[in-house]
């Protein structure tokens, strides 16, 4: 097989694959989540609580709490720069919005090339380094697990792969574009299935705890 | 014409030039990323080159190639050459038909075994022998016929490279390139639909030089010609890297003359020597008159998702495998959901009320 043949297999075959891989487990996932429903709250509802949910998602996504920022600085600031990178390395590199483009049929604008490449040196950094405290933490090492390093794997490797075609390094390009759509359909089709699925499920889950402390009148 | 002549009173013949001559052998030289100290080397070289027999056989091919070579512009050197070093066959352009024109061919094959240059255009269908004959002999046999008593063998244009049209979705005639049925001569490709003129000169250059041929990439191209992408070399790429694109082809962006990735072009997984060379005497290449490349130089870019979709977008119809994902999920989310109700409930019903009595000690 040469890289033509492999390139056009990724971007026809193995795409829609991955994709109605990826559509099925996130669909399973979220009927299933959706189905268990909840507990009647039994006690009086002092607030809707709809906006104090929609609160909490905004609010969860920006947490400045200064004594979690003292004890976790490291974490913060890395984890901040690589889910950064990586958001802006998928939803705004041309050639992405273009296949987003092509398959949902939304499209819009893109940042330069040059800022998205910036970004994903610095997500790529972000995510060794956090590996390294990952393995360097003791407790952390600890608490570890295979699908710890699975998922980080399944993040780093499209936006290694990703960079290396960009800059041409090392092997030849067409064989870099296919190796990486391949390995981002790795992430699509592991992703509802592992803890890759909490860029979806987050939302879900902060609205919920903002309106329960919002209908029991309570900051969440 | 004389027939054992250097090649260099020929072309005096025609009216080329030591000058022009010697300026054809310089870009050649800067063309193939020889050092300039070989252009005098490549001169003395054809100068003393004896007319060598090329025998040039057409299959499933549209004479696109040969229209390309011949008739792209008022006569160039690199025609010429090709015009005079060559074509002891070339059933287009030959003035024989007939018994008559494949006798030239076998005289020439005779009097040249193992010397001559076979040049192919045209891919060999295998589904049928009758799909494609000339004076009544298959493609197939032709071919194998030539190829043994050839020195080398130029696949010209993407049919003969890679299998090209014929061989698009669903090969019909069960096309096949050159180099799958000829495996023990060395296969130059010098694919294009058409390809460059001065490549197919140059690699005829190379090999009248250095009698051999040039050094070839993985899909057997010279390396001088294809080792660079379209998009590598292209004049519009700070406009891709801007980020600046047409979406339309007659937007405001493709007055500016924008980057065409967005309408298709596939200049990013394409080598060709397109954006150096360019086409009609240096004038432009497909982009520069505003339209994506095709990637014709490429295996299979028939099908490789449609002209006009970008190449990060998919190159097949997702709709079908985004419904079935979609009902799939739905279906086995639902049967999950109903499960762990289920599970749940019985849960429930099984629920046995424990007191303090019963967990006191039996002693």
């Amino acid at each position: 097989m040469d890289a033509a043949e492999l390139l056009l297999w990724a971007r026809g075959p193995g795409l829609l694959l991955a994709v109605g891989i990826f559509l099925f487990g996130m669909l399973l996932k979220l009927a299933e989540i959706l189905l268990l429903g909840r507990e009647r709250n039994l006690a009086p509802v002092r607030a809707s609580g709809v906006g104090a949910g929609f609160r909490t998602v905004f609010r969860r996504s920006f947490s400045m709490d200064r004594s979690s920022l003292k004890t976790s600085l490291f974490v913060h600031l890395a984890g901040y720069a690589f889910h950064l990178g990586l958001l802006a390395a998928i939803f705004l590199y041309t050639p992405h919005v273009q296949l987003f483009g092509a398959l949902t049929g939304l499209t819009w604008p893109a940042l330069p090339s040059p800022v998205v490449d910036l970004l994903t040196v610095i997500a790529l950094v972000s995510l060794m380094a956090l590996l390294w405290h990952r393995l360097t933490t003791p407790v952390l090492r600890l608490i570890s697990t295979g699908q710890d390093y699975l998922a980080w794997a399944l993040s780093f490797f499209p936006l290694l792969t990703g960079y290396m075609a960009y800059h041409h390094l090392w092997f030849d390009y067409d064989w870099l574009l296919a190796i990486h759509i391949l390995s981002a359909e790795l992430l699509l089709v592991f992703f509802p299935f592992t803890k890759l699925s909490h860029a979806v499920t987050l939302f879900m889950a902060r609205w919920y705890n903002g309106m329960m402390a919002g209908q029991r009148g309570v900051q969440s | 014409m004389k027939k054992d002549a250097p090649l260099i009173e020929l072309l005096r013949e025609y009216g080329v030039s030591r000058r022009g001559f010697l300026k054809f052998c310089s870009i050649t030289a800067s063309l193939m990323a020889l050092p300039p100290t070989m252009a005098p080397a490549i001169a003395r070289a054809l100068e003393q080159a004896r007319r060598p027999s090329v025998i040039w056989l057409s299959f499933q091919e549209c004479t696109g190639c040969t229209e390309s070579l011949t008739r792209s512009h008022s006569p160039t050197v690199e025609g010429l050459i090709l015009d005079v070093v060559s074509l002891d066959y070339h059933h287009t352009l030959q003035a024989a038909s007939g018994t008559a024109a494949e006798e030239a061919r076998e005289i020439a094959m005779k009097e040249n075994w193992g010397k001559y240059l076979l040049v192919v255009d045209g891919s060999i269908p295998l589904g049928n022998p009758g799909f494609s004959t000339i004076a009544g002999i298959p493609n197939v046999e032709m071919l194998k016929e030539v190829a043994e008593g050839a020195a080398a063998i130029i696949a010209v244009g993407t049919c003969a490279a890679y299998g090209g049209l014929p061989h698009a979705a669903p090969n019909p005639t069960g096309a096949v390139p050159v180099a799958e049925i000829v495996k023990e001569k060395p296969v130059v490709n010098v694919p294009g639909c058409p390809p460059i003129p001065v490549v197919i000169t140059g690699v005829l250059a190379h090999f009248l030089t250095f009698g051999r041929l040039p050094e070839l990439d993985g899909l057997g191209r010279p390396l001088a010609f294809y080792g660079n992408s379209i998009h590598d070399r292209c004049y519009r790429r700070p406009f891709y890297e801007r980020g600046q694109f047409a979406e339309t082809f007659d937007d405001e962006g493709a007055r500016k003359g924008w980057c065409l990735f967005r309408l298709g072009c596939k200049g990013p997984i394409t080598r060709n020597a397109c954006a150096t060379t360019k086409w009609n005497n240096g004038t432009s290449f497909p982009i520069e008159s505003g339209h994506g490349c095709l990637g014709c130089s490429e295996p299979d870019f028939w099908d490789m998702g449609g002209f006009y979709n970008a190449v990060s977008e998919p190159a097949m119809e997702s709709g079908t495998a985004v419904a079935w994902g979609l009902a799939g999920g739905a279906l086995a989310g639902a049967a999950a959901g109903l499960l762990n109700r289920r599970e749940r409930k019985a849960a429930r019903a099984s629920h046995q009320r424990v007191t303090v009595d019963d967990l006191k000690r039996e002693e």
